[in-house]
Formats: structure tokens, sequence, C-alpha cells
């Protein structure tokens, strides 16, 4: 390739522009990402577990004596359960539901469309606003005889026995505590939508003459689903677990409006408990654990789909 | 450019405030309800005395004062504090604020008018450290009441109020046979469980003792808060099941609906019950919790000077407004609470408050945990998650040894 010398000024002119348009935001990512990571990490390493000892400012290196403490909680240990079950779950119901909605849509049948738009709407709604109207749905009343919300629907179709507790429920099946089970649904019920949208993408995307050749060649709807359109499918899957995992390893504002942390915590998770240490009881440095411990788990997930998507970028 | 213009218009504007030379910016909660309203009347008044000082409302809403209690840390934090700030009386403002030195000591203001001696001596020591008062006091709630039912208490055939738990657990149990709730509770929000839990270990330990506990002057392994937690337990029988699911109005409301025979809850639940149309003493009765007829669990607001207040010349000037007679009348008849001052005119407060108002100059005053009053912030939630296991769990060998625990963590007597 010919260089002329105007060319390489250009190149070099464009360079400088680039560099000077990215670099207020590179500063401001460096100190209000990054710098703020780092201090929580040393906030996290110190004492300051109170007002006092935060305000006058000496730094005393305590190791990892607030992680020990943390993991010793029977709170936070509580904690960590809730959030694997919460997650399995939540990332189960959003994908089967996702890719069940999607499927229907896109036969194109009449009025899909109002229905797309229908399931899509959840997602445009705050999750308080989720979690104050499903906590007034699954609000159990008094049982047997004053039930609310959805035991009232059930005692009305003659369901009595599917009534109970809901998210007062103090049961549990090992470490999985039931009560999660509204939490889940309401946070499934919001986000199944948003993946419905993205396999829906996903599948007008792949070309017809695909599945059409599958179908000379004698391939049922079930098969024509399962190894042709998931295989094809396997990328969108891949964004939907890191985006849904994401969101509920740190799911706050739902849980918050909806349970609290809920009897025996059983709907707790660790960002109420990381909010509730910081601002409620002055303890700085345990928060900042927990908020450290929190960055781990959603590293561990988008790492390496990032380093996945990096080199698939590169090829 | 319209858009623009109107930005910097504004900017400008809100510049303009904050550098007024003669405001006084007063942080609170008091975003809602009575409560608001109350403090909008004592801004008017205010007013009335200082026409030309300019008042800031920099009031936070929600949480029942959480959020305006980190907004405030924040604040403090950085360097930036309010003329003056809500705060509950005690270690609220104790631990958090005075202890590292960022507070004024305002004792001399009470002195100067004549005040000092016109509030009880035992909420003086609660709002003083080392023999110097920190804030002061405008409003007085009383929590360790139960409201109950009367329709209810006619048919369960109370004709005299429980003064012991036996009689107590008789009525909720005869509540409970005739197919009603018997005590109501409401906590999705967990403080309203240690709510009811130190008002029972008030009762069991008894006023004079538990006060000790707060100077380090007895210890927390002490088998009465043990003898608590088995009344607690003994309380739990007759709660509703779905008391996870409520919120204390909640809770409160099911007493209103003829559902649960009473509630125990601080007296802004008379408040409530008065919104909801009953009339004190008419459809409701109250008694103190068993067992601490002789103490009143003190809930109190206060306001307070920062060290480097902005206009500290103001911020006096609403300090000692505030420890006015007018000013506590003024407020608490609409908030629905009691003067802190005991001085005050009874005619302008309702049967229930002037119970209160009797109660509060004559009994021992105990400060609330969950309030704030008695111990650290840390205490208080630690203690409220311990009680948030008891409530299901009900091991009380365990609770108790989580109580000792968090008791020596924040350097209270624990042997």
């Amino acid at each position: 390739m010919l260089i002329n010398p105007r060319g390489e000024t250009l190149k070099k002119k464009n360079l400088i522009i680039g560099i000077t348009v990215v670099f207020p935001s590179i500063v401001a990512i460096a100190i209000f990402v990054y710098g703020f990571i780092s201090w929580t990490l040393r906030v996290s390493f110190s004492n300051w577990n109170s007002f006092s000892s935060l305000l006058r400012g000496i730094y005393k290196f305590v190791g990892f004596r607030n992680y020990e403490r943390l993991f010793q909680d029977y709170r936070f240990q509580t904690d960590l359960w809730n959030t694997l079950f919460f997650t399995i779950f939540f990332l189960l119901g959003t994908i089967a539901l996702g890719i069940l909605m999607a499927t229907l849509v896109d036969k194109g049948l009449k009025g899909s469309r109002i229905f797309q738009n229908l399931f899509l709407f959840p997602m445009a709604i705050s999750f308080v606003v989720t979690g104050t109207v499903w906590s007034w749905i699954f609000a159990p009343g008094t049982l047997p005889n004053n039930p609310q919300g959805i035991n009232l629907l059930f005692t009305k179709l003659g369901l009595e026995k599917l009534m109970w507790g809901w998210y007062t429920s103090t049961d549990s099946l090992g470490h999985f505590n039931v009560a999660l089970i509204p939490v889940i649904i309401a946070a499934t019920w919001q986000l199944a939508g948003y993946t419905m949208a993205m396999y829906l993408a996903g599948l007008r995307g792949i070309p017809d003459d695909i599945i059409e050749a599958a179908k000379v060649d004698g391939a049922n709807e079930w098969k024509i689903f399962w190894k042709i359109k998931m295989p094809l499918l396997t990328p969108i899957t891949l964004s939907a677990l890191i985006i849904l995992g994401h969101i509920s390893l740190k799911i706050f504002d739902l849980v918050f409006a909806m349970t609290g942390s809920g009897p025996n915590f059983v709907t707790d998770v660790p960002a109420i408990y990381m909010f509730e240490l910081t601002f409620r009881s002055n303890r700085y440095a345990m928060g900042s654990a927990i908020a450290i411990i929190m960055l781990l788990f959603v590293a561990v997930v988008i790492i390496p789909y990032l380093v996945t998507s990096l080199r698939g970028g590169k090829r | 450019m319209k858009r623009f213009v109107i930005i910097i218009a504004v900017i400008f504007l809100s510049f303009s405030i904050f550098a007024a030379e003669n405001a006084l910016e007063i942080f609170s909660w008091w975003t809602g309800g009575g409560e608001e309203e109350g403090l909008l009347a004592l801004f008017d008044l205010f007013h009335k005395y200082y026409p030309d000082v300019e008042i800031i409302n920099a009031a936070v809403a929600g949480g029942a004062g959480t959020n305006a209690k980190a907004v405030l840390k924040t604040r403090m934090l950085g360097g930036n504090p309010p003329d003056s700030f809500q705060v509950h009386a005690g270690m609220e403002l104790t631990d958090t604020y005075v202890i590292p030195g960022l507070m004024e000591p305002i004792t001399w203001i009470l002195k100067e008018i004549g005040a000092y001696d016109k509030f009880p001596k035992d909420l003086i020591d609660i709002v003083s450290y080392k023999g110097e008062v920190y804030s002061i006091p405008v409003n007085v709630h009383r929590a360790n009441v139960v409201f109950y039912n009367k329709k209810i208490a006619e048919e369960i055939g109370m004709t005299k109020e429980p003064t012991t738990w036996a009689e107590f657990l008789m009525y909720l149990d005869k509540a409970q046979q005739m197919g009603y709730i018997g005590i109501a509770l409401g906590d999705k929000n967990k403080w309203t469980s240690l709510h009811l839990f130190e008002s029972i270990m008030l009762a069991e330990l008894g006023p004079e003792k538990y006060n000790k506990l707060w100077k380090g002057e007895a210890s927390f392994n002490d088998p009465a808060i043990k003898r608590a937690l088995t009344i607690m337990k003994d309380i739990l029988k007759y709660i509703n099941a779905d008391h996870s699911a409520l919120t204390w109005q909640d809770a409160t409301r099911l007493v209103f609906e003829g559902k649960a025979f009473c509630n125990m809850m601080g007296d802004w639940a008379e408040g409530y019950l008065k919104t909801l149309g009953w009339k004190p003493g008419v459809e409701f009765g109250w008694f103190a919790l068993p067992g601490t007829q002789k103490a009143f669990m003190l809930v109190s607001d206060t306001f307070g000077l920062p060290k480097n207040a902005p206009h500290r010349e103001n911020a006096i000037k609403w300090l000692k407004f505030l420890a006015t007679v007018e000013a506590q009348d003024t407020f608490n008849p609409i908030k629905g609470s009691i003067p802190a001052r005991i001085d005050a005119d009874k005619s302008k407060y309702d049967v229930y408050l002037q119970w209160s108002m009797y109660d509060f100059s004559t009994k021992i005053i105990c400060p609330s945990i969950i309030h704030g009053s008695a111990a650290p912030e840390s205490f208080a939630t630690s203690l409220m998650d311990a009680i948030n296991i008891f409530v299901t769990e009900q091991n009380v060998d365990k609770t108790f040894k989580e109580i000792l625990w968090i008791a020596e963590d924040n350097g209270y007597l624990a042997d």
C-alpha cells in the first residue's frame, strides 16, 4: 500500500483527536471506577468499623479479619446460599421462559406483535415498583380464615390446598429457603420478556434456507429446534447468562422493596447486608468486604465472557 | 439554546440560595403527614420572630430516617454540615458525632434561656455527654405502650388492664381462642420485634437496672434478660402468622379492623389510629406493657449544633427557639407527640397524650435501644438481627449468648 505523506499526517491527526476525545472518560473511569474499587479494597482490610475510627482516619491494617468475621456470620452464610439458589432458579426460569415466548412469537401467528410488546413491558418498570406490587400479591394474609392476595385467589378457585405462607415461610429444603420462590417469580416476571427479546433477535437472524434444507431432509420441528436453532443461539444464551447473572448477583432493590431480609433472613441477599452494615451499623470495613466479595462473584461471571468476546473480536 | 439558558439560570439560582448570607439550613426526615406539617408550623413561628432569616428545609424522605441518616453521615464526613439537624436523643448522636468531636456543647443555651431544669433530669442525662448537653429535645414518644381494641376487650371479658404477664397472656389466649389474633406484629422491617423485646427486657430488669446497663454499671449476663426471652417466646405464640409481610402500620390496622386484640407499639400508633378515625378512650384503650408501669421508654427527636455550621448564629437562634414552650406546644399537638418540657400546656393534647405527659414527668425515663437512645447504632442493628432470628428459631439459650457477644463487642459489661 502506498503511503503518501499527507495521509500519514491525517492519520496522526486522527490519532491525536481520538486520544483527546477519549482521554477525559479514561481519566474519569480510572478515578471513579478503578480508583474507588481499590479504595474499597483498602477499607475492607482496615479496622474502620465505627464512625469515629473512620473519621479519625488512622489506617490500621487488619488483614482478612473482616472477611473472616463475615464467613463465620450466620446471616452472611444465609446470604450466600440465597444468592446461589436465587441465581440458579432465576437464570433457569428467565431463559426457559424467554426461549418459549420467543419461539411462540416467532411463529408469526396473528397478534404475536401485541404479545411481543406485552412480554417486554415489565422490563420498563423499576424493580422497586415490581417489588412493591408483588409483595402485595404474595402477602399471605392470616391463614386459613383471612387469606390475601394470591391465597385469596386460590380460595375463590377452590384450591385452598395451594395456600401457603409465600415469602413469610421460614421452611427450607436443605439450604434452599422456600420463601425465595415468590422473589424468583417476581424477578423472572420482570426479565423474561427481555430474554425473549434477545432470543427473538437471534431467531430472526437464522437464515430461512437452513431451516428449509432441514425440512427437506425430513427433520421435524422438535429436531430443528434442538439441532439447528439452539446451537446457533449459543452466543445469545451466553450473553443472556452474563447479563442476567450479574443482575442476580447484585440484586438489591427488588428484594429490599418486596420482602426485606425476611424472618430469619430467609430472603436476605449480600447487597442488603452490605447496605445495613455500612449505613446503619457504621461498620464501613465489613460493608466494604461484602462489596469486594460481590465484585469477585461478578468478575467470575464476566471476565471469561470478556476474554472470549475480545478473542472473537480479534478473529 | 433556551434549555441551556434555563439550566444556567437554575444553577445560578441554586448557588444564590446556598450563598444566602442570612440562611438557616435545617436537616430532618420529617417529610410526611403530621411531621412535615408540624415542622412547617415551626418554620412559620420562627419566621415571626426572625423575619429576615431564610430557612432552607433540607429534609430527606424515606426509610423512617435511615435514608436521611446516611445522607447526613456523608455530609458530616465531607465537612459540609447543615446548620442544625434532627437526631434521636442519646447514643445515636453521642456515639456517632459527639465522641468524634463534631458537635458543639450547648448547655449554655439552655441555661441562658432558663430552660435547663424544665426538662426531666433523666432526659437531660440522655442528651448529655461528660456533663455537657449536645442536643435540644423537641418531642417525646413513649415506646412501651399496648393499644387494644375495646370491643374485643369487652368480648374476652377484660374489665381491668393487665399489669402482670400472667394476666396479659391469659387475655391474649382468650382472644386467640375466640378467633382473634392476640397481639399484632408487623416485622417486615425487622425493628418492631426488637421494639417489643426491649420493653420486655425493661419489664424484667426493672427501670433502674435497665438504665445501669448503658452506664456500664450492670452486666448483660443477668437471668432477667434470659427470662425476657422466655416471655417473648410466650407472647410470640399469639402473633399473626403473616407478621413478616406487614409493617407496623399494617399491624396497628389489624387492631383497627377488629382482627387483632392488641398491638404493642410506640405511641405514633395512637396518631395512626386517630387518622383512621378512632377516638382515644372510646374505640381503643391503652396500657403500659405489663411490668413497665413504672418506666417511660423514651423515643425523642432532638436538634444539635454541628461544629463549623455555616450559619452558626442562626442555628443558635433556632435551638433557643426550639427549647421554648411556645415552639414545643406548636409542634407536638400536630405531630401527635408530647413536648419534652414538663411545663407545657396540657390542655392542647388529647386524653392519651395527657396520660403520657403525666407519666413522662413522674416515671423513670429509660432510653430505647432500637430508637437510637441507649446504645450505638452498631449495637442496635446487631441486636435487631439477633432478635429477628429469635422470632423464628425461638432458641432462648442461643440468643442469650448472642446478646452477650453483642454487648461485649460494644464495650458493655457481659460477664
